[in-house]
């Protein structure tokens, strides 16, 4: 829990040296309480100290990162119950699980496979991350397939240590997620995750045995700890994973770690496992684990996290720009609009299913859709005139014919004057009627 | 000590709606969707498909196209298809009345909505085309010609609410009131509607959704906030069930339309569009969500068994739609 600047004064050496750059170890107290300085910054302060204060700094949930490389990931860090409370920080991972007893052959075709469901939107590359290998005698083998057929991170699932011991070693320095650790074997898994210093995930009974196992992990020096609680229906899965974000927020140590969810292991089919993980990147859960990957399954679900886990606070905005749709050519019309990306999606979608070709140039309104960046001034006459001479349409096309949108109607007179010659049209005020609109526009 | 889950104090609920002539009731939980852990949920959440008023086959995608094979050109037959494909109710949308485009009259509408209620008993919306005046024209005249059906009549928005609120009064319907994406306008309308005389039990809120991939946090946050408002602050204006129509914008994407060739990474066209249909709707349905308005029958499968499983408990079973492995 925080602690107050008084709290954190009394564990400070009271020397006030200045050497941490304030004036003194009160000063230095007050700013660590408010997040303003890092414990670092004071060299002479005890390690009996430090340790207490960085674990009543420490986040409720801790954040950790697995696997290596592109494909990394960090989950946990998270704050709040619902995203309009904050945010939601670190986005689920997808994870496809892979059995050690499929042949080296079948495994590489499939990761290959895996490796290429890579979206981009909006300057983002969506993708699954990982792979669950699964299994004993050939786990190593078949995660050193993995890897050295995809750029993708590893977990590791086999309740034998040892096998978990040789398949950490094949992946050294690719920081797998190991597990899991269970009431059987939770001291020999904590020793091969101590020594790989990888992450470990533990697998429970019940929601009593989580808290057993990370007890037990923690006294083992364990930190990065990932929690599966057992739960294998779709009831108890989405129970859980609230249960434990809500004792984590609420400070109960013991539940304070990401978790892992398996709708893999709830029913086969592929499709249901989609609407689990749904209801589980909404709801929590730091890596959703699928029986299987296809871009049917993992599309959808890298749209929902990337909305979900977008700042509420920070609205998405499309960087300024012509974007084309459906293949212009030089005598397509060309539309103007505002570069908040809830416009720049309703709008590009509307005329995506129009089929008719056409360039949409965005233009900075700092975020704000047609009717408030109008009344804003960030959509006025004269910018908006200027921003289409210098975007460089007019290389693009063999018109000069523009519409505005129709809320920024106004603008028109202003736009004329800015941009003698050309033809200004007032375009619908709502962009579910452009298409109509498109089927009878001619550019001029 | 055993464990035990930190509750949620609840002090509200949301409100019963009796929807269609057999009263089937939605709303009523007094919990967040799926905390079955700490609340009551009487009444599971209803999916309905949707039917327009005229052909679409030239502006729907093929998985849709295929599925209803047949009857879309006949509004009844359609109904009764949906009804069979496990639809709790059907939305009549009257596409074909928007002035911007085929601008069909009160007649057509009449005509469409008795076709409708001839082919099936269960519950129906009657939905316009978000145009204030001729919704009021449409919905008028439905609301009269079938007095007593207790149908849905929507949109209503800020701008008609009093004439079409009237009516539904008047001749006993229920009423789905839309507003943009905002709390604040959500909860004014239904001040407006209850001011208006219309009992809350009439009153089924559209706080608009945006579909996914495509701006749905937006809608998402706004009914999480809605019935955070309803459930834990006790805003009794804000206690109305929710609809959504996200299934409406899924398959109007580019991605819902795009053929499996043009793009195999994207998977199977016809289950790439389910399963978009599908996650939007559970991730709606945890934000709160009463009523799903969707469009394709094997999205309904899942969403029905899922929602089975997430209140009772019980493993997967059931056929449930296969997802082909797209190779590329
Ligand atoms: S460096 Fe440490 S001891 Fe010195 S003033 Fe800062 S807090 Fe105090």
């Amino acid at each position: 829990m925080a602690l107050t600047g008084i709290q954190i004064f009394k564990m400070l050496p009271g020397t006030n040296c200045k050497k941490c750059g304030a004036a003194t170890c009160l000063a230095f107290a007050m700013n660590l309480a408010s997040g303003k300085a890092e414990l670092d910054a004071c060299p002479d302060v005890s390690e009996e100290s430090r340790e207490k204060l960085s674990a009543a700094s420490a986040p409720p949930i801790r954040p950790l990162t697995i696997g290596y490389g592109d494909t990394a990931i960090k989950i946990g860090g998270e704050t709040v119950l619902f995203r309009h409370e904050k945010t939601f920080f670190n986005p689920t991972g997808i994870a496809a699980l892979i059995n050690d007893s499929e042949s080296d052959a079948d495994i590489a075709a499939k990761v290959k496979r895996y490796q290429k469901m890579q979206y981009s939107r909006v300057g983002l590359n969506l993708r699954p991350e990982l792979v669950v290998v699964k299994g004993g005698a050939r786990l190593a083998d078949a995660a050193k397939a993995v890897v050295a057929n995809s750029d993708l991170s590893v977990i590791l699932y086999s309740e034998d240590p040892a096998a978990l011991k040789a398949a950490a070693e094949a992946l050294a320095g690719k920081n797998p997620l190991i597990g899991p650790a269970t009431k059987a074997n939770c001291a020999e898994v904590a020793a091969v995750a101590k020594e790989a210093k990888a992450p470990v995930w533990l697998k429970a009974a019940s929601m009593d045995e989580v808290a057993e196992l990370t007890k037990a992990l923690t006294a083992a020096g364990l930190k990065d700890i990932v929690i599966d609680s057992g739960a294998r229906t779709v009831k108890e899965v989405f129970t859980d994973s609230v249960a434990i974000r809500r004792a984590a927020l609420g400070g109960n140590r013991d539940y304070g770690f990401p978790t892992i969810a398996f709708p893999a292991e709830i029913t086969d089919n592929l499709a249901m496992q989609t609407a689990i993980a749904s209801a589980l990147i909404a709801k929590y859960a730091g890596v959703v684990v699928l029986g299987d990957l296809d871009g049917a399954m993992v599309f959808p679900l890298l749209l929902e996290r990337l909305n979900i886990f977008t700042d509420p606070q920070r609205p998405m905005t499309m960087v300024q720009d012509i974007y084309p749709i459906n293949n212009p050519g030089e005598n397509s019309p060309v539309l103007v609009t505002t570069n908040f990306s809830l416009t720049y999606f309703i709008v590009s979608s509307e005329v995506e299913g129009s089929r008719v070709p056409c360039w949409l140039l965005i233009k900075d309104s700092e975020g704000l859709s047609v009717m408030t960046a109008w009344a804003a001034g960030k959509f006025s006459g004269d910018d908006v005139g200027q921003f289409v001479k210098k975007i460089g349409i007019e290389e693009k096309i063999k018109h000069k014919s523009v519409v505005i949108p129709g809320y920024a109607a106004s603008i028109s007179g202003d736009m004329e004057e800015e941009l003698p010659g050309w033809n200004i049209t007032i375009g619908p005020r709502e962009a579910a009627h452009l298409t109509k609109f498109l089927k009878d526009y001619k550019t001029a | 000590m055993a464990f035990q889950i930190p509750t949620v104090k609840y002090s509200g609920k949301i409100n019963e709606v009796p929807i269609g002539p057999a009263k089937v009731m939605v709303g009523g939980q007094n919990a967040y969707s799926f905390h079955t852990f700490e609340g009551s949920f009487p009444n599971k959440p209803k999916i309905a498909l949707d039917v327009w008023d005229y052909d679409p086959s030239e502006e729907w995608p093929e998985a849709l196209r295929q599925a209803f094979a047949g009857v879309m050109g006949d509004p009844g037959a359609w109904a009764g298809k949906c009804v069979e494909y496990g639809a709790d109710i059907v939305v009549l949308h009257l596409k074909s009345s928007d002035p911007n485009d085929k601008n069909t009259g009160a007649d057509h509408a009449v005509a469409a909505v008795q076709k409708v209620l001839d082919a099936v008993s269960c519950p129906v919306v009657i939905f316009g085309v978000d145009n204030k005046d001729k919704d009021v024209e449409t919905l008028s005249a439905v609301a009269e010609k079938f007095a007593g059906k207790n149908l849905i009549l929507g949109p209503v928005t800020e701008k008609n609410y009093k004439q079409i609120g009237a009516q539904a009064l008047a001749y006993g319907h229920t009423v789905i009131a839309r507003t943009p994406i905002d709390v604040n306008l959500a909860k004014q309308l239904n001040i407006l509607l209850t001011g208006l005389g219309l009992p809350k039990d009439k009153i089924i809120v559209d706080p608009t959704t945006g579909g996914l991939g495509y701006g749905m946090e937006y809608g998402y946050s706004v009914m999480e906030r809605i019935s955070m408002a309803a459930l834990v602050q006790q805003d009794d204006n804000l206690q109305q069930p929710m609809i959504s129509f996200f299934g409406e914008d899924v398959w109007k994407s580019k991605e819902a339309n795009l053929p499996t060739a043009e793009n195999p990474q994207l998977g199977d066209a016809t289950c790439r569009g389910v399963l978009m249909e599908t996650t939007e709707a559970v991730a709606v349905l945890g934000a709160g969500v009463s009523v799903l308005s969707m469009r394709h029958p094997a999205s309904v499968k899942l969403v029905r068994e899922y929602v089975e499983l997430a209140y009772d408990g019980g493993d997967v079973k059931g056929d449930l739609p296969k997802v082909p492995i797209t190779e590329f």
